[in-house]
């Protein structure tokens, strides 16, 4: 087992503990505001290179690399627009949250850092429309950094680096969590998802001109990466999965919390067991299986536990690290009715625009609340296993879909996953004579 | 460019396909004759790839994987295959999910029959449902507007109808509510969706979720007939007609590449219902006695034969020949009929009475010179990419409702620009690169400037009223793009002013014209917009005075036609104004009214109402009888759209054709036959026994029509445009000037709308409501100064009338202008206008 | 209700300037009305249509796309269960039925004297402090069924300290006039000034 991360690893929570970390004094008394100013010391191009060094990977779920898809900016088409994506809603995930509210400031100068490294001349920060409280501490970061230069004319007294930063926030709706349906949203429109090609907005996004969408946490890291220099960051971690990365460990757990970890060297069962982490299963329970990046993800399992936290390796074992959300269930688990849960979520959250997720979730969700009031029928876990064929065709990982976005297939994740390892489960769920229809029809158990 | 580089090579179930650059997967295999389903695509509009059914296996290189078809572009060696098992699994899964929460109700839906979710079910769909869970409920058809219905759990969310309203019609007041599997389609609240062409989204729904009221239950699509045809309206919309036991019960656009894309206004579409009125004309009438009996000096019109009424119309016009000669014969009208119908009337008074008397406008048109006489365009060089629109007419979304579709994609979609020189605003100003908006009676000032490069601002800064920077601009504007196609659509903006400042705008343009195309470029052409139906194919006939058919004028065409013929008159006569003052002097013996209703269209009431208490014999063709039918003496019941053969030109000059699936009603023949057997009456034997006949002749001696044969206008898709002309266009000799307007006045603009107290309109059950009551629009800063308050009943006075009407607040109306609808049903803009004299200018006071 | 007062009309336009299309102001203009009434009112949708240069049902199209935004009024203090998965495995399914019986409303109901609405939300953010809620946006983290009565009659009696339904942040953004970098349409910017920097400048202008 590795060692756990100490202290002065933490690099985007470590003012997590200072009373007013929050605060712009608080921030420039521990250093705030050095990144941008070392930034605007060196070409825009070079701070550019400086993140495509440090390999960071996007932490808002999908896990590019920021400096690749900043390069995807086509050359000499202006304006182009940063949208930071706050939207925080995936079921576990619990960070870019505590980010927003603690420490404000570093969030507005890895802004400040984007924009001027690929010539965004407006940034829109995007916050979940839930969150008032983050919503307060960015408005009163970004008044305090307006008033004291820091952004919006004359950065930093520079002559020819202006930009605003603008808050906005949404109105309940996970899916304007995906990227291109942040940007419609932001246009003032439903937040449907756009269609791929184009597929980065960073081509045609925001008002049809290049847009970078970042998650808060990816952006977080950027004064540390251009005060540090990227070879820095690209020095802790995995290779593939460099610097360190906040992960949210919660359900049946010891000590749930949010911690800052090594990207790529903790493991799971360092993150879930370990004292200074999650602290393990309660008293006298077992693990029985854990989500390892949010609902979306396919479930692991007892075996998946000494898998490091990263990207390469999870999505090798057939599930993803996703928005950094570790749900943890333990023996006491009803997986029916945990299915049954993040089903929900996936129908509830789907926007409408395709028919499949549209028609299919809500489906899937009802086959199953049907099952849990003990109206199941025999043939239901194979309609449901079809059914989620027919939105995710051949229901692997990554998924295929017929959908436009991954939300309609993300519904097929908690099925596939409860149904291949807890069929029995359900099972029980069917009245007497259903189950005994399914063993006469010949399956083997 | 070099054929490789026009062709994508695709395979496409194995088969090889070209297909354009750009295509889009599902266009090209449907052009190969491999049909991909779908709801959501539709050619007309942007692509949104939601419904999922046209998924199919699309490999461009990295293996096949299911890609909506509607939204992958073709590339050079893409391979698709709609039939492997991939594609069949995700396309059955697709129509499942779709028919989860759709009601069963087919053989209760008006679209029963032809939907295409119902046909993909038949054929591909699952035998029996696995949904067990209750299905979706909405409280039951809504209406969205008084003509069209949304059953809301039919709807399978293709997004077609709210995409139409806001991409096409630009009318975004039916959208996307709720979401998830609650999405709907809804109106704001008590806020209905009220545009011009709501029927299109009917047309365009995939399933029966949008159902019109005009149709609704009607029919069964298995019951109906269709046959394609053109709509006599001046866009020639291509249409199929549906008739279900010898009634037209429905109109279809027909999706023509040049003219309207499949779309119909909601006033064309719905008009089937005033074909079907009661109050058809079904059996020729003359004048008698209260008890039925035959008087020439009769209070009433009573049901007679048509030998008797032949012979009477005859007779008049024989008389009238032999005591005041041919000239005292006069014919008005025609501009509906078609173009066979308008070469006979045409020959009948110019080849057999002998006179020239004859006009198809009623004075509130163009004259023919300055339709037939200037570089003609078509809709589609109007709509080239990256050109540019000079609009010096009324606006197109009030009169030619297709044409606006068309240009507001255009200027939408393809950066054509937009310069409006036009009194006031209109559908397309917000679009418009350039508004222009003059002085009533200035454009031509406007005109000059912006070909002129001569931009010199009166005292107040401006041109003609428009701001002389703007002028400025848009001259810079349109210097810039001068290589592009430059396309004026030329009609008369405002009824009350004289026609002549249109034509001292158009005449500066056309100076401009001959410039630019002489320098090799593609210049500038001129797209005639104006009012009735088939005014072009009138003009092609010769219905105007000193013209003859083929574009050609008695001068110049005079001799060659006289062989044919017989003879010709010898000197031009006179137009509608000049006849109706004749008229009202006692000159007219005999008036002939080809569907044309002075009383109530001609711009001059008084005068037509002295006219007709004239005129000694009035002969009256008609469908309805209008006010001035029923003034008639002799009156033949006409056969209408649909009910009779011919062909119809567009104001491009497409000529296409118009078919019959229903017999006229009653007795009712069509005016080439009514024409054909007066003239024999009158001893001339055309030997016309069909519309084809008749095109025959047309194609032998029209010049502008030689050889052009009826076959060749069926087989082409889009019918075929004629452009020859030898007409010249001879602007009036010196330019009219709008004279000074004191402080207290407001020049009057008034134009025609959409819904209005026209014949059609009002025998449509659907329509006839729709028409808005009378409004006075002034601009919001002048109430001030004219000393009135907005919303409020004001006295408006001119110098030939007065009348009461409400007054309201119009940002599109400029300053010093009031608008005033040309044809409202409760009151009446004549009273106002004087139509002698070139302007009108109002004063508004408080009741 | 209403369309949007005088001073939040101000409070609109200065929104409205933080954009370069001002149809991207519509959500913040829904929540602004929100504010203003507790519920965002049909009159206040179509104003803001008026604002924002769209149609009342382009306005509504959006609005009832979000949870959040309420076209009816709600109590003055929404009460949201998270019932997300991690909530869920902590006993949040207790909780809500504890809150139904407590409060005599099924989720999405509004209690007599008008004073809390019931909602099981999905996930909050806030997924290691489970069970947990939200009083009008504001956390309450690991609620046993005891600090539920007692939140409830501190909302009842108004000690709660919450602010009423439509508030969110206490905090407006404000962006002084001689601060702003200033905002342009999209179309016809070019390169930003800065992305013509090379090493040797120095940039930080001091
Ligand atoms: C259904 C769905 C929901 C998503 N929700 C979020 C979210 O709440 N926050 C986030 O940062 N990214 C979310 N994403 C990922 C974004 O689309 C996008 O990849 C990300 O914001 C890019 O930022 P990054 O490159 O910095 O990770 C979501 C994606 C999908 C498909
Ligand atoms: S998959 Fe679901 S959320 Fe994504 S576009 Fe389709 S309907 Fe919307
Ligand atoms: S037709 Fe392609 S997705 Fe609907």
């Amino acid at each position: 087992m590795s060692a756990p991360a100490p202290q002065d690893l933490r690099i985007i929570t470590s003012r997590f503990d200072v009373e007013d970390g929050h605060t712009l004094a608080g921030y420039e008394r521990t250093g705030g505001y050095a990144g941008l100013r070392r930034a605007m010391e060196m070409a825009p191009a070079d701070v550019h290179g400086e993140v495509r060094t440090a390999s960071l990977l996007g932490r808002g779920g999908a896990g590019f690399p920021a400096g690749v898809k900043w390069g995807f900016c086509p050359p000499g088409v202006w304006p182009r627009y940063l949208v930071v994506n706050g939207d925080e809603s995936e079921p576990g995930t619990y960070k870019d949250r505590l980010l927003m509210e603690r420490d404000p400031h570093q969030l507005i100068e890895g802004c400040l850092i984007a924009c001027y490294a690929l010539g965004l001349s407006q940034c829109f920060l995007y916050v979940r429309g839930e969150m008032a409280h983050a919503q307060e501490r960015l408005a009163a970061a970004l008044n305090e950094a307006y008033e004291a230069g820091y952004v919006g004319a004359n950065v930093l007294g520079a002559e020819d680096f202006s930009v605003d930063i603008t808050l906005h926030w949404g109105a309940g709706a996970y899916i304007v969590g995906e990227e291109t349906a942040l940007i419609e949203s932001l246009e003032g429109d439903r937040g449907m998802p756009r269609l791929k090609p184009p597929y980065f907005p960073a081509s045609i996004g925001l008002y049809g001109k290049p847009t970078i969408v970042n998650n808060v946490e990816t952006l977080a890291n950027l004064p540390w990466i251009v005060s540090n220099g990227g070879e820095a960051f690209a020095a802790m971690g995995a290779e593939n999965s460099t610097g360190t990365r906040v992960f949210a460990v919660s359900g049946h757990v010891a000590t749930p919390g949010v911690f800052e970890v090594p990207f790529g060297t903790t493991t799971f069962r360092d993150i879930i067991f370990d004292p200074l982490y999650a602290g393990g299963m309660r008293p006298g329970r077992t693990l029985k299986t854990f989500i390892p990046g949010g609902a979306s993800a396919p479930w692991f399992f007892e075996e998946h536990l000494d898998l490091p936290l990263e990207k390469t390796t999870v999505d090798q074992a057939g599930s993803m690290l996703g928005s950094g959300a570790i749900v943890v269930m333990d023996d006491t688990t009803d997986v029916v009715k945990a299915c049954h849960n993040v089903v929900r979520f996936f129908a509830r959250e789907s926007c409408g625009k395709c028919t499949p997720c549209r028609e299919g979730t809500s489906w899937l969700e009802k086959i199953l609340s049907r099952i849990l009031a003990g109206q199941g029928r025999s043939q239901d876990l194979d309609l449901l296993m079809d059914v989620c064929d027919n939105i995710s065709p051949g229901i692997n990982w990554p998924p295929r879909q017929t959908t436009i976005c991954p939300l309609g297939p993300s519904a097929v994740s908690p099925i596939a996953s409860a149904l291949e390892r807890f069929r029995s489960e359900f099972e029980a769920y069917l009245p007497a004579t259903a189950v005994a229809v399914t063993t006469s029809a010949g399956a083997v158990s | 460019m070099s054929e490789q580089e026009t062709v994508v090579n695709i395979t496409v179930n194995g088969q090889p396909v070209e297909a354009q650059p750009g295509e889009w997967v599902i266009a090209a295999a449907e052009r190969a004759g491999v049909y991909i389903p779908h709801f959501c695509y539709h050619p007309r509009m942007n692509s949104v790839g939601m419904c999922r059914m046209c998924i199919v296996d699309i490999d461009t290189g990295r293996g096949p994987a299911l890609q909506p078809s509607c939204m992958v572009a073709v590339t050079e060696g893409m391979v698709v295959d709609t039939t492997s098992d991939q594609t069949r699994k995700a396309q059955d899964g697709v129509l499942e999910f779709l028919l989860l929460n759709h009601p069963l109700d087919c053989p209760v839906c008006d679209k029963g029959g032809e939907c295409p979710l119902q046909d993909q079910t038949m054929a591909y769909g699952p035998g029996e449902s696995r949904f067990v869970e209750e299905k979706r409920h909405f409280e039951k058809p809504i209406p969205v507007n008084d003509l069209v219905y949304l059953d809301r759990e039919r709807c399978i969310l293709c997004d077609r109808c709210t995409r139409f309203a806001d991409e096409v019609a630009g009318d975004p007041l039916i959208t996307f509510q709720d979401r998830g599997d609650q999405t709907q389609v809804n109106t704001f609240p008590d806020l209905p969706f009220s545009s011009y062409f709501s029927g299109n989204t009917v047309q365009i729904c995939p399933v029966g979720a949008l159902t019109a009221v005009p149709y609704r239950f009607k029919a069964r699509p298995w019951d109906l007939t269709e046959v394609e045809s053109t709509y006599p309206n001046p866009m020639g919309d291509r249409v199929v007609v549906q008739a279900s036991r010898d009634q037209v019960l429905r109109y279809q656009g027909v999706d023509s590449d040049a003219v309207n894309w499949g779309w119909l206004t909601d006033k064309d579409r719905f008009s089937f219902e005033a074909a079907a009125s009661d109050l058809r004309l079904q059996t020729p009438l003359l004048r008698g006695t209260p008890l039925g009996r035959p008087d020439p000096g009769g209070s009433e019109l009573v049901e007679t034969t048509w030998r008797q009424a032949l012979s009477q119309a005859a007779d008049a016009i024989k008389g009238a020949i032999a005591c005041n000669g041919p000239q005292s014969v006069a014919v008005l009208g025609g501009a509906r009929l078609t173009n066979e119908d308008q070469y006979v009337w045409a020959r009948l008074a110019k080849g057999v009475i002998g006179t020239d008397n004859v006009d198809a406008q009623l004075d509130d048109g163009l004259p023919a010179d300055a339709v037939l006489g200037l570089p003609r365009a078509t809709i589609n060089r109007a709509c080239t990419p990256g050109g540019t629109v000079i609009l010096l007419a009324p606006d197109p979304k009030e009169e030619q409702g297709t044409l606006y579709l068309r240009l507001r994609h255009a200027v939408v979609n393809d950066g054509v620009q937009l310069i409006e020189i036009t009194p006031r605003s209109t559908g397309l100003s917000h679009l418009a690169a350039h508004r222009l908006h003059h002085r009533p009676g200035e454009a031509a000032a406007v005109a000059t400037a912006l070909v002129g490069g001569d931009i010199d601002p009166g005292p107040d800064g401006d041109i003609g009223g428009a701001p002389a920077a703007d002028v400025a601009a848009a001259a810079t504007a349109l210097a810039d793009r001068a290589d592009q196609p430059i396309t004026v659509i030329l009609g008369r903006p405002s009824l009350a002013e004289s026609a002549d400042f249109t034509l001292d705008a158009a005449a500066e343009l056309a100076r401009f014209a001959n410039l630019l195309n002489a320098g090799g470029r593609p210049g500038i052409a001129f797209l005639p917009a104006l009012h009735r139906g088939n005014v072009l194919g009138a003009l092609d006939m010769g219905l105007a005075p000193g013209l003859l058919p083929g574009r050609t004028t008695l001068a110049d065409g005079g001799s060659a036609l006289a062989e044919s013929w017989g003879s010709v008159p010898s000197a031009p006569g006179q137009d509608a104004r000049g006849i109706l003052k004749a008229a009202a002097e006692g000159r007219i013996d005999v008036l002939i009214l080809l569907g044309a209703d002075p009383l109530g269209d001609y711009p001059n009431a008084e005068q037509a109402e002295e006219a007709l208490n004239r005129v000694g014999t009035i002969i009256a063709s008609d469908l309805f009888l209008n006010p001035s039918a029923a003034r008639a003496h002799i009156v033949f019941p006409a056969a209408g759209f649909a009910e009779r053969r011919g062909t119809h030109t567009n104001l491009e000059g497409r000529i296409t054709s118009q078919r019959q699936i229903i017999t006229p009603p009653g007795t009712a023949r069509a005016d080439w036959a009514i024409a054909t057997e007066l003239a024999r009456q009158l001893g001339a034997d055309f030997g016309f026994g069909s519309p084809e006949d008749v095109w025959e002749e047309i194609a032998r001696v029209a010049p502008s029509h030689r050889n052009l044969s009826s076959q060749a206008i069926e087989a082409a898709d889009d019918g075929v445009v004629v452009a020859d002309s030898s007409i010249e266009f001879a602007p009036p000799d010196a330019p009219t000037s709008a004279p000074h307007i004191d402080a207290y006045s407001l020049r009057l603009v008034s134009a025609r709308r959409m819904y209005d107290r026209g014949t059609l309109v009002q025998h449509a059950g659907s329509l006839a409501g729709l028409a808005p009551t009378a409004v006075l629009s002034v601009n919001p800063y002048d109430f001030d100064r004219v000393g009135v308050e907005p919303g409020t009943d004001v006295q408006v006075i001119s110098h030939v009338g007065e009348m009461d009407m409400p007054v309201v607040a119009d940002p599109g109306v400029p300053r010093g202008t009031a608008a005033f609808g040309y044809n409202y049903p409760d009151l009446d803009v004549r009273d106002l206008v004087d139509p002698e004299a070139a302007v009108t200018d109002l004063r508004i006071q408080t009741r | 209700m209403a369309r949007l007062n005088a001073n939040n009309l101000t409070v609109a336009q200065d929104i409205l300037s933080r954009y370069p299309v001002p149809r991207s102001a519509l959500i913040p203009l829904l929540h602004l009305a929100q504010e203003q009434d507790g519920y965002v009112a049909e009159d206040a949708m179509a104003h803001i249509a008026e604002l924002v240069g769209v149609t009342p049902a382009e306005v509504m199209g959006t609005c009832s796309f979000y949870e959040m935004l309420k076209r009816e009024p709600v109590g003055d203090y929404m009460v949201n269960i998270c019932n997300g998965i991690s909530c869920h495995l902590l006993g949040s399914s207790e909780l809500i039925h504890h809150a139904e019986a407590t409060l005599g409303v099924r989720p999405g109901g509004t209690t007599d004297d008008g004073k809390i609405t019931l909602e099981a939300v999905e996930c909050i953010a806030a997924c290691t402090e489970a069970p947990c809620l939200q009083i009008n946006y504001r956390y309450r983290n690991q609620v046993t069924t005891e600090d539920f009565d007692q939140l409830v009659e501190d909302l009842r009696d108004g000690t709660a300290g919450v602010a009423p339904h439509g508030q969110l942040a206490k905090v407006r953004q404000h962006i002084g006039d001689d601060r702003r970098a200033g905002v342009s349409p999209p179309d016809g910017q070019g390169e930003p000034a800065w992305m013509a920097r090379n090493p040797s400048d120095n940039g930080d202008g001091s």
